[in-house]
């Protein structure tokens, strides 16, 4: 049984016991059988063990798997038996009193590798009809794990009672697995078994069927097309699964690069403390978390809505100040932009440090975005997937502001001739303000997203700012359109390659290749054409 | 070089900054060594190590400005071209252990026994030998500048994008080294040296001649700039700062006069490593984290591209406050200090301190003659400006 | 390089059905020119005729979508880049004067000199007698003898202008393309720079594009009209300014 069912199993134990706690015990033939286990005869265990487990009574589960991890204690003189809670608390197995303490004299009831076996099952058999719907179905996964024969009929017992859909699937797959490998299984349950097998298709009934052994003819043959069949769904599934990674992890890189496709793409103002308006607002999430928290608990699942629209201002502010403080005397020099800005991030980085600690902080998932949900062989994360959500809303924003509102024409106009856009009596320098406040404010916006998936400490603007300006390079300067093809792209061939190189060497391929790859496009996927680029 | 080349190289300022790198590599070393350790003008062991690491960041410095001074080329990548010249040396250094390590074998690298790995992996070959390790000190940075820039130069990438690139560049590097599987010592890089060329790196005497050499590595690499920049090169390459595309109307080959001076640039700062790892007893990938490149950048910024004597003196100042401001109460504002320097070198000194010395030198040599308009251009001391 | 078996034209530049679009806007419409060897050219028409296009063209700066150009009858121009294109002998004064402004005028001539451009032999370069008397003569054609060791960016745009036709004539290429070398001079540089260029073409061939009409006029050569990226006219001065199609496209219609 593996770790971590057996500590489940463990805690149910312990539930099971406060509720045998309370019920008034009775003598009978249950008292009977416990009574058996101070006897330290394994023939005589083996019995009590097949009473207690099919007497229905309460404490039958505490007790054998207590008995299973050597915490049953009998007192071979009194004839007594304590279950010893994981917590060093006893209680009498026959009542579920609890007792002071286990007299010394009481010893570990002794298992053989017979008995053990006995104990597996007859524990399989109790949980597999536990009143609790998750419960059965983990143990209906553990026999499927184990597919020990001794279980067969626990299994059959709980499938005859057995009213939950899933479960029910669950337990037939645990019978099949358990007939494919009962050497006195007839080659109809055996065929029977291998169709049910092929219908759950991943990876463990591969590996089932796989590892078989001998069989009837008809049963290989069976077995080898079942088997190529969940391959082949298998490989189906995995590529579905790296590229739902790659979506998402496309749509981080895109969060985090589209206030840089403006600032760079369509000022050419290169900020390398972008990932520090990143950061920011990460932190101003946290902050809108922590005041929630101590003031309004109540109001924590809406946090995030609160953060994006403050993350925004903080940051935009921020940046507006920066363009006003230090850009505006830099542009025309891209070269010595890139180094007073990153002057810039380290004061950013180390002021945050300053006021917030170096450490990570806590930053909660309201309970909307916690949580995951299966499709098929694969599980979606509500984080991720409202994060994706996010993503595109924010760049469909994006890109209407800039087509449709007056502050996007003027950037616009801005961005194609300066002195013409100046001379018609746009206010250049506010225009060039704004625009870098907007995407300054989007990075904020980003920051919170990204609070939700990656660690907030002041390092965390470092690790996106390489990637979003590959994204941005890659996908071409001056077009939003690039940048987010540029972004799924490069998500999703990380993904891609990550299984075949490794998540280190996938990361250094996808640089490697970007960096051949402006070789060959020096102005990116989308590359703008004319004199204003050579300019 | 030709005689010829020299003489061209040493006008007033270049001879004045080689004497006092040469006075420091004989004097200061000495003073370590004959002086009582109680004497006034006794310089302790330590501080020689110390300095001696400033002195392989004035030669890191001095290869940068090869570059982005006179070519336009900003490279955030040079810290690679140190941790690889750095590394070469390390691996030497690794294989003079020996049996002392703690496992005792007499072949692998502790790390290696560490990693179960059975026999040496085949690019730690002929590290045992010296003169190896000091060819691949060049060969090996040279090499990768050559290949980078010859993708790079060739297809016309050049300014911001360059810069990203060689960001991108260092950056790959820094995850491949702090692999394990790698085979360069992982997370913890390459320590515990022992010897090297058979005394002790730990030993005064080899510090001494460590931080001498260190002085004759930067008069050479000087020199060598010097010959470059004021050679016809030289001014092919300002050309090529100042307008690229000019030059190539001009019937220049662009992309080969950048793909040799950053080659050059590179095997430089690989020397510069070279001597850096026996000092500091340790190279590990951190040394290409992208922020150290650029810190280097800004050695240059401070004392003025475009001037080889004001890199140098600025890899020296930055980082004599760096260990000065680091050390003391004033430690957790070391990193805004270094901030506002960026921005305020940037904003308001953008000819570094030598330049703008230069520029009032030669007003007010101009006002008192009133003569010549040349020695600005003579002295190599043009005007930096942006190539875009 | 595409040197192809026999000369396909006699013509030192020949141009046909060349043409050029940049995101959908065709700047040069099968456009067809041939220069002689020996001639000077004058190319005028209206802004955004497309002439600096045309010898972004032939210098290799703009690559055409189709189209011929062939230097001197063998040499295929649309494959070679600028430096190559430099190399054969083709020079090219720019619209917008663009000298080394950092650097002094005597080493904005000395890069221009037509001596091995390679690495090595910059960097083991000495001055020899012959480049700095080669110096000397362009300094003096050009009048910049005074200025020579002053910073190229601190001369007035017309010196600047006279600094790039220096910069031609150190270079002695086989053919000089000459745009708008009069556009900030006075009536007395604009006349020195016609005696200049037609100089010149006594050894080098010439194409010129300007504006400036009695410029035009005082070179007394073959004028060819660009419009819209087309030969609109060819002829001698008189009879392109008489053309109805000329007026029409300079007065607008
Ligand atoms: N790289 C380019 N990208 C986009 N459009 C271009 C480019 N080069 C030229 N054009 C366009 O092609 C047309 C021709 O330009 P060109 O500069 O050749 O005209 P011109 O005849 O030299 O004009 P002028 O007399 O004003 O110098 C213009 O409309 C110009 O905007
Ligand atoms: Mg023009």
């Amino acid at each position: 049984m593996p770790a971590h069912l057996s500590a489940r199993l463990c805690s149910l134990a312990l539930s099971l016991f406060l509720i045998a706690f309370a019920l008034p015990a009775f003598a009978g033939p249950f008292e009977d059988a416990v009574a058996k286990f101070a006897n330290d005869d394994f023939s005589d265990t083996e019995e009590a063990i097949g009473v207690v487990a099919g007497s229905g009574n309460k404490l039958a589960f505490p007790i054998i798997s207590a008995l299973q991890d050597g915490r049953l204690m009998a007192d071979p003189d009194s004839k007594k038996v304590y279950v010893t809670g994981a917590d060093g608390k006893s209680i009498d197995a026959a009542t579920g009193e609890a007792v002071a303490s286990v007299p010394d004299s009481a010893s570990a009831v002794r298992l053989n590798n017979r008995l053990r076996r006995s104990v597996d099952a007859a524990l399989g058999s109790l949980t597999l009809q536990s009143p609790d719907v998750g419960t059965r179905l983990q143990a209906a996964q553990s026999v499927f794990k184990s597919h020990e024969e001794t279980a067969l009929e626990a299994v059959d017992a709980a499938l005859a009672k057995e009213s939950n859909k899933s479960v029910k699937t669950a337990l037939g797959e645990a019978r099949a697995a358990i007939l494919l490998f009962k050497s006195d299984a007839t080659e109809v349950e055996k065929l029977e078994a291998v169709a049910t097998l092929k219908a759950r298709g991943d990876q463990d009934a591969l590996a089932l069927l796989t590892g078989m052994g001998d069989q009837p003819d008809s049963v290989t043959k069976a077995a080898a097309s079942a088997i190529s069949s969940i391959q082949s769904s298998l490989a189906v599934w995995s590529t579905v699964q790296n590229a739902w990674y790659g979506l998402s992890l496309g749509s981080v890189l895109l969060l985090a690069a589209i206030g840089l496709a403006i600032t760079f793409g369509v000022m050419g103002v290169i900020n390398m403390a972008h990932g520090e308006m990143v950061m920011l607002g990460a932190y101003t999430t946290f902050v809108v978390q922590e005041v929630i928290r101590t003031r309004y608990p109540g109001l924590f699942d809406y946090s995030l809505l609160i953060a994006v629209p403050l993350a925004f201002v903080v940051a935009g502010a921020i940046g507006v100040l920066i363009e006003r403080s230090i850009i505006r005397f830099l542009y025309g020099r891209p070269l010595e932009t890139l180094l007073a800005t990153w002057g810039l991030s380290l004061v950013l980085q180390q002021a945050v440090r300053t006021m917030f600690g170096p450490t990570n902080r806590e930053v909660g998932n309201p309970s909307w975005m916690s949580g995951a949900f299966e499709l098929g062989q694969i599980t979606i994360t509500y984080n991720r997937l409202w994060i994706l959500c996010f993503t595109l809303a924010v760049f469909a924003i994006l890109l209407a502001m800039l087509r449709y509102t007056a502050l996007g024409l003027e950037m616009r106009a801005v961005t194609q001739n300066r002195r013409m856009a100046a001379s018609m009596g746009i206010a250049t320098s506010r225009v060039d303000a704004l625009t870098f406040g907007l995407g300054s404010g989007i990075a904020g916006i980003a920051g919170v997203a990204l609070s939700q998936i990656d660690n907030v400490s002041p390092n965390l603007g470092q690790s996106y700012i390489i990637d979003s300006f590959m994204v941005v390079v890659f996908g071409g300067v001056g077009n939003l359109w690039g940048t987010l093809v540029g972004a799924f792209t490069l998500g999703i061939a990380n993904k891609f390659l990550e299984p075949v190189a490794g998540a280190v060497l996938g990361k250094i391929a996808i640089l490697v290749l970007i960096i051949l790859f402006i070789q060959k496009r020096p102005r990116g996927l989308f590359a703008l054409k004319g004199r204003a680029v050579e300019a | 070089m030709t005689p010829h080349m020299l003489t061209r190289s040493l006008d007033r300022g270049a001879t004045i900054f080689l004497a006092i790198v040469a006075a420091c590599g004989i004097l200061i070393p000495l003073s370590n060594l004959l002086l009582p350790a109680d004497s006034f003008l006794q310089v302790p062991t330590y501080l020689v190590a110390l300095w001696g690491k400033y002195v392989c960041y004035a030669i890191l410095a001095l290869a940068i400005d090869l570059i982005w001074g006179y070519c336009g080329i900003l490279s955030l990548g040079h810290g690679a071209f140190f941790a690889l010249g750095g590394y070469a040396m390390g691996m030497y250094l690794m294989r003079q252990i020996g049996t002392r390590g703690v496992y005792g074998n007499p072949i692998l690298p502790d790390f290696m026994v560490f990693l179960n790995w059975q026999k040496l992996p085949w690019y730690w070959y002929g590290f045992d030998m010296f003169w190896f390790a000091a060819l691949m000190v060049l060969f090996v940075p040279g090499l990768l500048a050559f290949c980078f820039g010859w993708l790079a130069f060739r297809s016309r990438v050049t300014g911001v994008y360059l810069s990203i690139i060689t960001q991108a560049m260092t950056y790959a590097l820094l995850l491949a080294f702090f692999r394990n599987d790698f085979g360069f010592g992982g997370n913890n890089g390459l320590t515990d040296f022992k010897d090297i060329l058979g005394f002790n790196v730990q030993a005064e005497g080899t510090r001494a001649a460590l931080f001498a050499l260190s002085c004759l590595a930067l008069i050479v690499g000087f020199l060598i700039c010097r010959a470059i920049v004021s050679s016809k090169l030289g001014k092919v390459l300002i050309a090529v700062r100042d307008a690229e595309s000019r030059t190539r109307f001009l019937g220049y080959r662009v992309e080969s006069y950048k793909l040799f001076v950053f080659t050059v640039s590179a095997c430089m700062a690989g020397v510069a490593g070279a001597l850096y790892v026996p000092q500091v007893g340790i190279i590990n990938p951190s040394e290409f984290a992208p922020g150290n490149s650029i810190e280097a950048v800004i050695w240059v910024a401070v004392g003025g591209r475009g001037t080889l004597v004001g890199a140098a003196l600025g890899a020296v100042v930055v980082n004599y406050a760096k260990t000065f401001f680091t050390s003391g109460v004033l430690a957790p504002y070391w990193l805004f200090m270094l901030g506002a320097l960026f921005i305020l070198v940037t904003l308001l000194l953008p000819k570094g301190i030598v330049g703008t010395f230069n520029a009032w030198w030669a007003q007010s040599k101009e006002k008192r003659a009133a003569t010549s308009v040349s020695a600005a251009a003579e002295d190599g001391v043009t005007e930096p400006k942006m190539a875009e | 390089m595409n040197v192809m078996d026999t000369r396909a034209t006699s013509a030192m530049l020949y141009l046909d059905g060349v043409h050029v679009s940049f995101d959908g806007f065709h700047a040069i419409n099968n456009l067809s020119l041939t220069l002689e060897p020996g001639e000077m050219r004058a190319i005028i028409g209206p802004n955004g005729a497309g002439k600096t296009t045309m010898m972004d063209i032939i210098t290799g700066k703009t690559k055409p979508d189709e189209g011929t150009v062939l230097f001197d009858g063998v040499t295929d121009l649309t494959r070679l880049d600028e430096t190559r294109i430099a190399e054969l002998g083709i020079g090219r004064k720019f619209q917008k004067p663009t000298v080394f402004e950092s650097q002094t005028v005597q080493d904005n001539l000395l890069l221009a000199l037509n001596v091995d451009h390679s690495v090595k032999a910059t960097l083991f370069w000495r001055g020899s007698k012959a480049e700095s008397e080669r110096i000397d003569k362009v300094l003096e054609t050009i009048r910049l003898t005074e200025a020579r060791n002053r910073l190229a960016g601190s001369l007035s745009h017309g010196q600047k202008q006279w600094l790039e036709i220096g910069m031609l004539l150190a270079q002695d290429p086989k053919l000089l393309l000459v745009d708008e070398p009069v556009a900030g001079m006075t009536d007395v540089e604009t006349h020195l720079t016609a005696e200049l260029l037609k100089e010149i073409n006594k050894t080098h061939t010439v194409m010129v594009v300007e504006h400036d009409m009695t410029f035009v006029r005082e070179l007394g050569v073959k004028v060819t009209c660009l419009h819209e990226g087309t030969v609109l006219a060819e002829g001698t001065i008189d009879q392109v300014s008489s053309n109805e199609r000329v007026i029409e496209v300079y007065l607008g219609r």
